[in-house]
């Protein structure tokens, strides 16, 4: 914890010190943590509009269905592709940069060079969803940008995955924190996942139904071993941060990162339950996926311990606000994987639209949610201004909190309905479908929420870049704490 | 666990084991699958040749996003009552896929024994694709109408043209190559021979 100022330590010439270290290290990472910022929100509007897109031709199917490029089967793996490797993946790179630096003591070199990554990385993207547009995508889940965009993306990572590891290897001697076991291992374990996949399933497609092994172990762990180990890096420095207290339990942050190491790269198989494999394969998915309640549940009771007590600032501070509510829904969205991973369950719940909730509740209400939170703390201390407006992190909240929490209810309602009536009963195909209209409708009017959060956002990260607003010396928070306290 | 080497080795560790645990074995079990025979010593009819071209005609219109390709045994829901196959699928009916399109979602029914159904009825999947509201009013399948092409009659109507009511007098729709291709991909869809591991009932 040796980030965390803890004042009663430190004399007011160290402290002092370490603020003219800290604002160092902030400078050095400026440019390409808010390239990547930046290229991440647009990527956000990008694929807000796209997922919109889709939800409504649920809605009314002959929306945009006269040309090939807005047919439904393209638009929707386009959504997928610009939030996941756009918004999330961008997002996500910022912040490893951002952490890294500052949890190694070290100042970014070279970092012009991952501004052009960046570049390369976008290039890359467009490239891919044009592709996709245009017919080119692959089908296969989450791995859908067409084989000739991916080397783009290879080549963009090498440079974000060596300066992440050049950091830590340069980092100053002594404790290393969580936060950097899991951003290490993020950047580790990621090329290898994508890597594996690409080959095994594009350039060089294994045989038959290994193919959905492969695509399952990757999908799985795009999420369990990039956005996952991302996102719960980010709270394990963000809450203590903002409180200005230590975390609750080093030891259960141990427990919490091996475990998730060990069991979650076990879990994909259980999207294949009575599938066309092998049994085994799918009892072993099952059986980790299980056992995900152990990492699950000490690192909430871990981020738990170090909220109690601390409660109140959450009316105060916009990055504590969004982090608890990612914090909290990790615990939720892993509890439903968990129970959707039993035999029982999954025979009703597979292929309905309780998979989509159950997405929507991690990618979104767990990491974006934790993204956003870092960025409303990250930003002001790359651009030496404070965020303009609270009102307007106020709508961003609430919109997205909102939505996201009506989006998983309306989704949850219909995959119900739809898993009782289609896999466990005969009920005619037509009565199943109807029955799901009036909650996809609620799918897209969250869905129109949560873009106006994500345009208001936007805004506000054009307001603070362009240092619109006043001058202001302290954090712009909520509301002004009633009584002293750390609640920056 | 202030060290890279201890840390380098625990990631690489706990993620190479699923590597193999999940991709590897996998590989080795089912990577290599090839025709077998019956209990008359006859080789089972498996596999889809000559129909790659479809199968990326339904990769580029996004088809798995709604529909499976997969029977779950009697036991895993009620696939088989729903009359989407005789048996479950198993690994071996998969070996000659270009892409295995299993699929995740349910929007529609499941395409894998799609060809038993429009064996005899290849217009009406036409149609189904053309404009599916055309067959059923309430569905929410997407039109494809961009496979298609309006074209004026000369002479006497082209035999495959769709079958539908609202074209412009003097005119017909008929499939492109593309359309072709993806319906005799569709048709191609049957799991209605019987394996020793994957026995059909009446066997």
């Amino acid at each position: 914890m040796n980030t965390v100022a803890m004042p009663e330590q430190s004399t007011d010439s160290r402290a002092e010190l370490d603020r003219i270290e800290r604002v160092a290290i902030d400078a050095s990472t400026r440019g390409p943590v808010l390239f990547f910022y930046a290229s991440a929100i647009l990527w956000l509007l990008v694929g807000t509009i796209l997922g919109l897109v889709t939800a409504l031709k649920f809605n009314a199917p002959g929306f945009l269905d006269a040309w090939s490029f807005t047919t439904f089967g393209r638009v929707r793996p386009a959504h997928l592709t610009s939030v996941i490797y756009g918004w999330a993946s961008m997002a996500g790179i910022g912040t490893i940069i951002w952490l890294m630096a500052r949890l190694c003591h070290t100042r970014l070199k070279n970092g012009s060079l991952l501004i052009i990554a960046g570049c390369i990385w976008n290039l890359g993207l467009t490239l891919g969803i044009l592709g996709i547009f245009a017919g080119h995508g692959t089908s296969i889940e989450w791995l859908e940008l067409p084989g000739y965009s991916t080397p783009l993306l290879f080549i963009a990572y090498s440079f974000i995955g060596l300066w992440t590891l050049l950091m830590f290897i340069n980092r100053r001697p002594g404790h290393v924190y969580v936060t950097q076991w899991y951003l290490l291992a993020a950047v580790l374990w990621f090329p290898w996942v994508y890597g594996t996949a690409q080959i095994l399933l594009v350039a060089h497609p294994v045989q038959g139904v290994v193919q959905a092994a492969v695509n399952w172990w990757f999908a799985h762990n795009i999420i369990g071993l990039w956005f996952t180990t991302i996102g719960v890096g980010t709270v394990y420095y963000m809450i203590p941060k903002v409180l200005g207290k230590p975390i609750h339990s080093y030891y259960l942050s141990i427990i919490g990162f091996w475990t998730l190491a060990f069991f979650y790269s076990w879990n994909g198989i259980h999207h294949l339950i009575y599938g066309p494999l092998p049994a085994w394969l799918q009892t072993a998915s099952i059986v980790a996926s299980v056992m995900m309640i152990i990492p699950v549940t000490t690192v909430a009771i871990n981020h738990h311990l170090t909220m109690k007590g601390s409660f109140g600032a959450l009316r105060y501070s916009p990055t504590l606000r969004f982090i608890v509510f990612g914090a909290m829904c990790y615990t939720l969205v892993s509890l439903q994987g968990i129970s959707m991973a039993f035999r029982t369950i999954n025979k009703a719940s597979h292929f309905t639209h309780l998979t989509v909730a159950h997405a929507h509740l991690g990618l979104y209400a767990f990491f974006t949610m934790v993204m956003f939170g870092a960025m409303y703390y990250i930003v002001p201390r790359l651009v030496n201004w404070e965020w303009p407006c609270a009102k307007l992190i106020k709508i961003h909240f609430w919109t997205t909190a909102i939505g996201i929490l009506l989006m998983f209810g309306a989704l949850t309602i219909a995959g119900i309905q739809q898993g009782i009536h289609m896999n466990l009963r005969t009920t005619d195909f037509n009565v199943i479908m109807n029955s799901t209209k009036p909650w996809l409708w609620m799918r897209s009017l969250s869905g129109a929420l949560m873009m106006v959060g994500h345009f208001v956002f936007a805004a506000s990260f054009v307001m603070i870049l362009m240092r619109l607003g006043k001058n202001k010396t302290t954090p712009t928070l909520f509301e002004e704490p009633t009584r002293g306290g750390n609640v920056l | 666990m202030n060290k890279l080497p201890t840390l380098l080795i625990g990631i690489t560790a706990t993620f190479l084991f699923s590597w193999v645990g999940l991709v590897m074995i996998p590989y080795v079990q089912l990577g290599k699958l090839g025709p077998i025979e019956d209990e008359s010593g006859t080789l089972v009819a498996v596999g889809k040749p000559g129909v790659s071209s479809g199968a990326r005609v339904y990769a580029a219109q996004g088809c798995v996003y709604c529909h499976t390709q997969q029977v779950r045994p009697e036991h895993g829901g009620s696939d088989i009552a729903r009359g989407w196959g005789a048996r479950a699928s198993v690994a071996r009916d998969y070996k000659d896929d270009t892409t295995v399109f299993l699929g995740t979602m349910r929007t529609g029914p499941d395409l894998r024994n799609v060809g038993t159904k429009y064996q005899s009825i290849t217009g009406e999947l036409h149609v189904q694709i053309y404009n599916a509201r055309l067959r059923n009013k309430s569905s929410i399948m997407p039109s494809f109408r961009f496979l298609y092409e309006e074209r004026k009659i000369v002479g006497s109507s082209s035999i495959n043209a769709l079958k539908v009511k609202d074209v412009k007098t003097g005119y017909e729709i008929v499939p492109t190559k593309e359309a072709e291709d993806l319906v005799a991909y569709l048709l191609s869809l049957n799991q209605n021979y019987s394996l020793p591991e994957a026995p059909t009932s009446e066997h």
